[in-house]
């Protein structure tokens, strides 16, 4: 067993080996470039382009046309968060909505487009992460002009309803964005069902590499956008700059097996989280955060109470996991994630993310589980709180003397 | 089947296979993402690093000063933008012969933001004009951006002297140095010196992947990112990084420095014997009267024969070149840059580009003109016989 064992899938996942094998000619001897309009190095790059495009599509029932390149998620939460606020700001109005627990990547441009004269509102969901259809109604408004809600959330794995926002959304003419970053290859997207207009994708966390992303933009109804990166005119114009053709390669092959293999995929991986849960909750004082129901299967976000959130992570060095998310990790801020669920700060200081993928074993979950119930009973014999806790005592009611 | 021969390296340029080797594990076994705290992660994250080292080397700038980004088109619109973003609105000065994705950026400044904006001129030669640039610093510019190597003719302009000039006007000044760097020494540490506040870069054009480049940036410049969300470089850039791509840029870098003791003259040496050839069956060599030119790019027309068929019946036989910039090849549109040296339409229509890089080899050279010969003795006949 190869340690640290990774746990750590919704950050990034490991290319597939497959993937790999089918990026690499792209980087030999394919390397043209897919604009090069005047000779076969260039026409052999587009046209593997335009196969990977229809992978992508075939993935989330898109038309293959209503997707655009881009260099990853956050490009396209952007692209498409500004692009499209600031192109229907004049006939629509400048009021913008979106959930408290979404990803930076889209609270930073609304920050910023709030700084550019929009109003924005943030919902804040339940305790267990969604947000309700009611709650949206009541927030909307008459000049609103976008609504952007996550599918999965990357750091408790809750699904939003978005097919009962989009709708909604369209009912009232509002552009309906979706970031779905971590979605993709964990649960069915059918945009040909599915109103929205605007969706995110990320090849890395769907076993293809960093560096590749794409935006669905929708076209019948046709959405416009303010294109964020200009020059010679690529992706309709939306998105200009060389095609890095191995990139989106490696993502058209990551989707493409994302599409046949994720029904029996999720499925072994739904057997693991359960037994990775299973074998957490006979630790006491542990907190689910998040849904179970609505949820992917590949997330578990655990608290432990009476436990250092610093001092867990280094006791836990052979397992690579998340505590808050990726992104964010850096700072020792509690996960604003999970304060957003009325989490205390305690809890979601020592609140630990574990997601599963293609490549976790039984093994890989079973050590895990050991490991915790050591970790945790050994730093829990250190704690005076636990201690307290143990004797009865209810620490909510103890009068702390400040020294 | 036989191997095309690849003349178009300012399009895009095969990878080396040192750079290959190099990225091959971040897309296998270290895969983490370098923002997380674990060992994934932190070895994500050092690989970053040593990549920042080798690039901000190769162009003699600082580590810290190096912001990377997904490719030399993003590294242009984030410095147009992102200095403008931080200006009241002003002029902004491009030279007239500037990549699209200089342009483009620069226009939307025009079209949305409320600046002015002025093409500087250039002559026939390709060069800045010195009376409309000194015009142009007479109206305070607040930006300026002149590129150091233009991609189609690969004539250089003295970016040194022009950012001094200019620093009267207290502008941020500019330069897209996408197609110089390994090709020419590139020092940001002198160039800086001179008042040039940021420098482009890009790993493809040099042996490395698509996909990753660095704007090069004076710290004193304000940029707001064009991408927000995470804070990854200094918050001017976010996304999870590519790292397997930023680290094919590093090494790609560390080889493109070596050599340019002596590939530079190796690439003259082929591209004058590809000029002479030429001028022999009566093409006409564009920038050619340039004081520097990049030692890798021809830029011809030979009059009365189309570039697009000429090109058309190149790949046929397997030779591998351009009718103008990759990006803008889907345009029948004359090359904007033939334009504003004074090119004359016909004359423009015909314009082929080869470009040389590591694998040409003389006998390519030697094959290309017998080739361009022959089809040129059959074109001019055919022209012939329709006038």
């Amino acid at each position: 067993m190869k340690l640290p064992i990774y746990l750590d899938y919704s950050a990034t996942t490991p290319v597939d080996p497959r993937v790999a094998e089918k990026m690499i000619p792209y980087l030999t001897t394919m390397f043209g470039n897919p604009a090069s309009r005047s000779h076969a190095f260039g026409w052999d790059a587009e046209k593997a382009v335009e196969e990977a495009r229809q992978h992508v599509a075939d993935l989330v029932g898109a038309d293959p046309k209503d997707i655009i390149f881009t260099s990853g998620a956050t490009e396209s939460n952007n692209l498409a968060i500004k692009g499209a606020a600031n192109f229907y700001a004049g006939t629509k109005g400048k009021h913008i909505i979106t959930v408290s627990t979404e990803h930076k990547a889209v609270l930073d441009p609304f920050r910023e487009l709030e700084r550019d004269g929009f109003e924005a509102t943030y919902l804040d969901p339940l305790p267990n992460g969604l947000i309700t259809l009611d709650q949206l109604k009541a927030a909307l408004r008459p000049d609103t002009v976008l609504v952007s809600v996550m599918a999965v959330n990357n750091e408790i794995g809750v699904i939003q309803p978005i097919a009962e926002i989009g709708e909604l959304c369209r009912e009232k003419g509002i552009i309906f964005h979706v970031d779905a970053a971590q979605a993709t290859g964990k649960m069915p997207i059918d945009l040909e069902q599915l109103k929205v207009d605007l969706m995110s994708f990320s090849a890395h966390k769907t076993y293809g590499p960093k560096g590749i992303g794409a935006l669905y933009v929708r076209r019948k109804p046709r959405i416009r956008l303010e294109a964020q990166m200009h020059g010679g005119g690529h992706e309709r114009g939306l998105r200009s700059g060389t095609l890095a053709t191995h990139q989106i390669v490696g993502m058209g092959e990551a989707f493409r097996i994302a599409k046949q293999e994720m029904a029996t995929e999720n499925e072994r991986i739904r057997m693991l989280r359960d037994r990775l849960l299973k074998g957490l909750q006979t630790i006491e004082e542990t907190y689910v955060n998040g849904d179970m129901d609505q949820r992917v299967p590949h997330n578990l976000n655990i608290s432990f109470n009476f436990v250092e959130g610093e001092s867990l992570i280094m006791a836990i060095k052979d397992l690579a996991v998340s505590s808050g998310s990726a992104c964010t990790s850096a700072s020792l801020e509690p996960s604003y994630v999970l304060r957003a669920l009325g989490r205390s700060d305690e809890l979601a200081h020592s609140s630990i993310r574990f997601s599963i993928g293609r490549f976790t074993t039984e093994e890989d979950v079973d050590y895990a589980i050991k490991l915790l119930q050591g970790k945790i009973d050994k730093l829990r014999e250190l704690s005076p709180l636990w201690e307290m806790f143990k004797d009865g005592i209810d620490l909510s009611t103890v009068q702390w003397a400040a020294h | 089947m036989f191997a095309p021969a690849y003349l178009d390296y300012n399009a895009t340029t095969p990878l080396e296979p040192a750079v290959l080797d190099a990225m091959l594990p971040y897309l296998r076994q270290q895969y983490g993402n370098a923002s997380s705290r674990h060992e994934y992660g932190r070895a994500a994250r050092k690989a970053i690093d040593e990549a920042r080292q080798q690039v901000a080397h190769a162009v003699g700038a600082h580590p810290t000063e190096v912001v990377f980004t997904s490719g030399g088109s993003e590294a242009n619109n984030l410095f147009i933008k992102g200095a403008a973003a931080n200006l009241k609105p002003g002029l902004v000065a491009i030279s007239s012969i500037e990549h699209p994705c200089v342009r483009e950026p620069a226009k939307e400044l025009k079209r949305r933001q409320g600046w002015a904006m002025h093409e500087i001129a250039v002559d026939a030669a390709g060069r800045i004009e010195a009376a409309d640039y000194a015009d142009a610093l007479a109206h305070s510019p607040k930006l300026i951006s002149v590129m150091r190597a233009n991609n189609e003719t690969g004539v250089l302009q003295d970016v040194a002297a022009l950012a001094e000039q200019a620093r009267f006007t207290r502008a941020w000044f500019h330069s897209d140095a996408v197609q110089a760097l390994g090709k020419i020494p590139l020092d940001f540490r002198t160039l800086n010196a001179a008042g040039v506040h940021g420098l482009t870069v890009s790993a493809h054009k040099i042996g490395g992947p698509k996909g990753a480049a660095a704007l090069v940036v004076d710290k004193r410049v304000e940029i707001a990112p064009l991408i927000s969300g995470g804070g990854h470089e200094r918050g001017l850039r976010s996304g999870t990084e590519n790292v397997a791509a930023i680290v094919g840029f590093g090494v790609a870098c560390q080889i493109a420095v070596q050599r340019l003791d002596s590939e530079p003259q190796r690439l003259r040496a082929l591209r004058d014997v590809l000029e002479q050839g030429l001028v022999q069956q009566g093409a006409c060599i564009f920038g050619a009267d340039a004081p520097q030119r990049l030692p890798n790019t021809v830029y011809f027309s030979i009059p009365g024969i189309d570039g697009e068929t000429l090109v058309g019946k190149l790949d046929r036989v397997g030779f591998a070149v351009a009718s103008g910039a990759a990006c803008s090849s889907a345009n029948p549109e004359p090359s904007h840059v033939l334009l504003a040296m004074g090119v004359e339409g016909e004359i423009a229509r015909g314009a082929v580009r080869i470009s040389l890089g590591a694998a040409s080899m003389p006998q390519q050279v030697k094959d290309f003109l017998v080739a361009l010969d022959g089809m040129v003795v059959q074109l001019k006949g055919l022209t012939a016989l329709v006038t």
